[in-house]
């Protein structure tokens, strides 16, 4: 088994996010993997762990975003690759999709593609379908639990979480699958994966080295970044000297306002 | 090229997404500006139904592909049925569900075009459609446009955009579209039992709890639970079933914060926050949640907010427009007893 997890290095969540000269900061917090990411790589380790193969993690990005490789071979995986390339600055879903495609292609034998569920950045949860798109293999997104896995016979099947329940869909591999928190409890670095980590060379791949001329072009323009209005909400404080009382009161403003 | 606003009507087991209406209202919003028709995008089995309540919600034609292949939505064979209705459109619009986001994301790369999902707000500028959706969980926001590609892709946020009311007078078009649907290679096993409630990103009303579900001093746990651990969950699920007593009295979803998910008080599908949904009610009552940012990130559009916790200074009650200093165990009940009576009749 052949699994390759796609990982990507985002602030913090508990970052203070905001915008200075048209541009999104986030001041000293720290660049982390991707917090749904860290449910990938401990799944595709899973998996390997029970039946055997590796686990390559790759990114795109900067030269210097080899954090969440780092994290990813920290917690067990076999290989990292960053992809990187000055003609990949600026890429937009469509073109990300591409180049994670090729990466895909070029580590060759792949059973299984991994995704977090979204980036927590840019947040639009779309990129893991692209991909699977392109190589032309099924998407298993929102995915909670991989029920059965059969290497010879070439199948998964995986419990997804939708709005409306959960659904069981079995599938052909290799296939893409992109992971919601539920599915396990990410494993905290080891001592030792953490010194492996440090030392390991992670190679980097660039748009030559995928055979890629230019991806795509942008098809999107992001013309304004902001920070939503503040609402100004005066919290009105419900008090009482019962709890009845307060609860009372707080019913009846709440009529009194429409809101109920 | 028409310059016609193309919907796609997302359902499930033969209903549509209020969602999908939703998106019918903002496309006729567009239409007024921009000119040009809403055409409603139907793929399913057998879905005419659906069809003609496109129409009374506010489509103009309708474009249908029914084919056996179609009868459990995945995404791939789902993604062949539009493509030939897809590329047709200048702005093709879906509601935001599981599946419209895998859909149109493959949508988007048949037809090498971008894709803006969660877009909660929209307008025309110089002719040109201009969509604005969060980014960093809703910290900042983003405008987003077309370079020129076609189709421009939105997925719109649940309630987001009014609903528009149905009209069973109105009348129109629907066209039957041939589509080349490869055999799909993954299928739908079955589903469990539903989650029970009210879906929490349509819900109207949402009442969540956090970490504090677990501390009523008044209870004492059975005999026979004595792991720390055991008891704190067994606290837990009773503080839970307060909070789905008055979710139940005003028709709402149960919502819980991630400390509470985290803790095993509750399952993730209720998580709201950065790593769970994001939810825009009309209500959103907190109990017992402090207001870790990322959980703000989840719920800070709800149009009223009413916060119950025992700490005065908890960051929860700076977005509250209501709030009660207080504990959530004698708060909640109350409230729960006062809506009942003030409700019914």
């Amino acid at each position: 088994m052949k699994i390759v997890v796609c990982v990507k290095q985002t602030p913090d969540t508990a970052a203070t996010v905001t915008v200075e000269d048209g541009k999104v900061s986030w001041g000293d917090a720290p660049l982390v993997i991707n917090p749904w990411d860290e449910y990938a790589v401990e799944e595709a380790l899973r998996i390997k762990e029970q039946d055997g193969g590796s686990v390559v993690a790759i990114s795109l990005g900067p030269e210097d975003a080899r954090e969440a490789l780092k994290h990813a071979l920290a917690m067990g995986a076999d290989e990292a690759v960053l992809i990187s390339d000055p003609a990949f600055a600026g890429l937009d879903s469509l073109g990300v999709s591409s180049v994670l495609a090729a990466g895909v292609g070029k580590v060759a034998d792949v059973d299984l593609v991994f995704f977090g569920r979204a980036s927590v950045d840019s947040d639009t949860g779309i990129t893991g379908s692209q991909v699977a798109r392109r190589l032309g293999w099924p998407a298993l997104t929102l995915v909670s639990k991989v029920d059965s896995l059969d290497e010879s016979g070439g199948t998964i099947t995986v419990e997804r979480m939708l709005e409306e329940g959960r659904q069981q869909v079995s599938s052909s591999m290799p296939a893409v699958v992109s992971v919601v928190k539920e599915i396990n409890e990410p494993r905290y670095p080891s001592f030792m994966g953490i010194r492996k980590a440090s030392r390991a060379e992670i190679p980097v791949w660039t748009a030559a080295d995928l055979g890629l001329g230019q991806p795509p072009e942008p098809a999107l323009a992001w013309p304004e970044i902001f920070a939503p209005a503040k609402v100004e909400t005066q919290c009105e404080f419900i008090e009482g000297d019962t709890p009845e009382e307060i609860a009372g009161k707080l019913a009846d403003r709440l009529l009194e306002e429409k809101v109920i | 090229m028409t310059e016609d606003i193309y919907v796609y009507i997302d359902h499930f087991k033969g209903e549509a997404l209020p969602a999908s209406w939703e998106a019918v209202g903002a496309a006729r919003q567009l239409a007024s500006e921009l000119g040009g028709k809403v055409i409603a995008v139907v793929l399913g089995e057998s879905v005419s139904e659906l069809a003609g309540t496109a129409i009374a919600h506010g489509a103009d034609e309708v474009r249908i592909v029914e084919d056996p292949l179609l009868a459990e939505f995945r995404p791939e064979p789902y993604a062949d049925a539009l493509k030939p209705v897809a590329a047709e459109s200048e702005l093709l619009i879906f509601p935001t569900s599981g599946r419209t986001r895998e859909l149109a994301a493959m949508v988007g790369v048949d037809l090498e075009t971008g894709v803006a999902p969660d877009v909660i707000a929209l307008e025309v500028d110089g002719g040109q459609v201009v969509a604005t959706r969060p980014i960093y969980a809703g910290k900042l926001l983003s405008k987003i446009v077309s370079k020129g590609k076609k189709p421009f892709i939105l997925t719109l946020r649940s309630r987001a955009f009014p609903k528009p009311e149905a009209d069973a007078s109105r009348s129109g078009d629907i066209v039957s579209v041939e589509a080349e649907i490869a055999a799909p290679k993954s299928e739908v096993k079955g589903y469990s039992e539903a989650e029970a409630g009210v879906s929490l990103t349509d819900a109207a009303v949402v009442v969540s709890g956090g970490r504090g579900v677990s501390n009523n001093p008044k209870l004492t746990p059975p005999a026979d639970i004595s792991d720390e651990k055991e008891i704190e969950i067994w606290k837990a699920r009773q503080g839970f079933e307060e909070v789905e007593e008055l979710a139940k009295v005003l028709g709402g979803a149960v919502g819980a914060s991630r400390a509470a998910v985290d803790a095993n008080y509750i399952p993730y599908s209720h998580q709201v926050g950065q790593t769970g949904k994001v939810v825009s009610p009309d209500l959103y009552i907190a109990c017992g949640i402090s207001g870790a940012i990322q959980h703000l990130a989840g719920m800070r559009t709800s149009k009223t907010i009413v916060a119950i916790n025992k700490d005065a200074d908890a960051p929860i009650f700076k977005l509250a427009r209501f709030g009660v200093v207080g504990d959530m165990h004698e708060i909640v009940p109350a409230l729960t007893e006062a809506l009942r009576e003030r409700l019914k009749g």
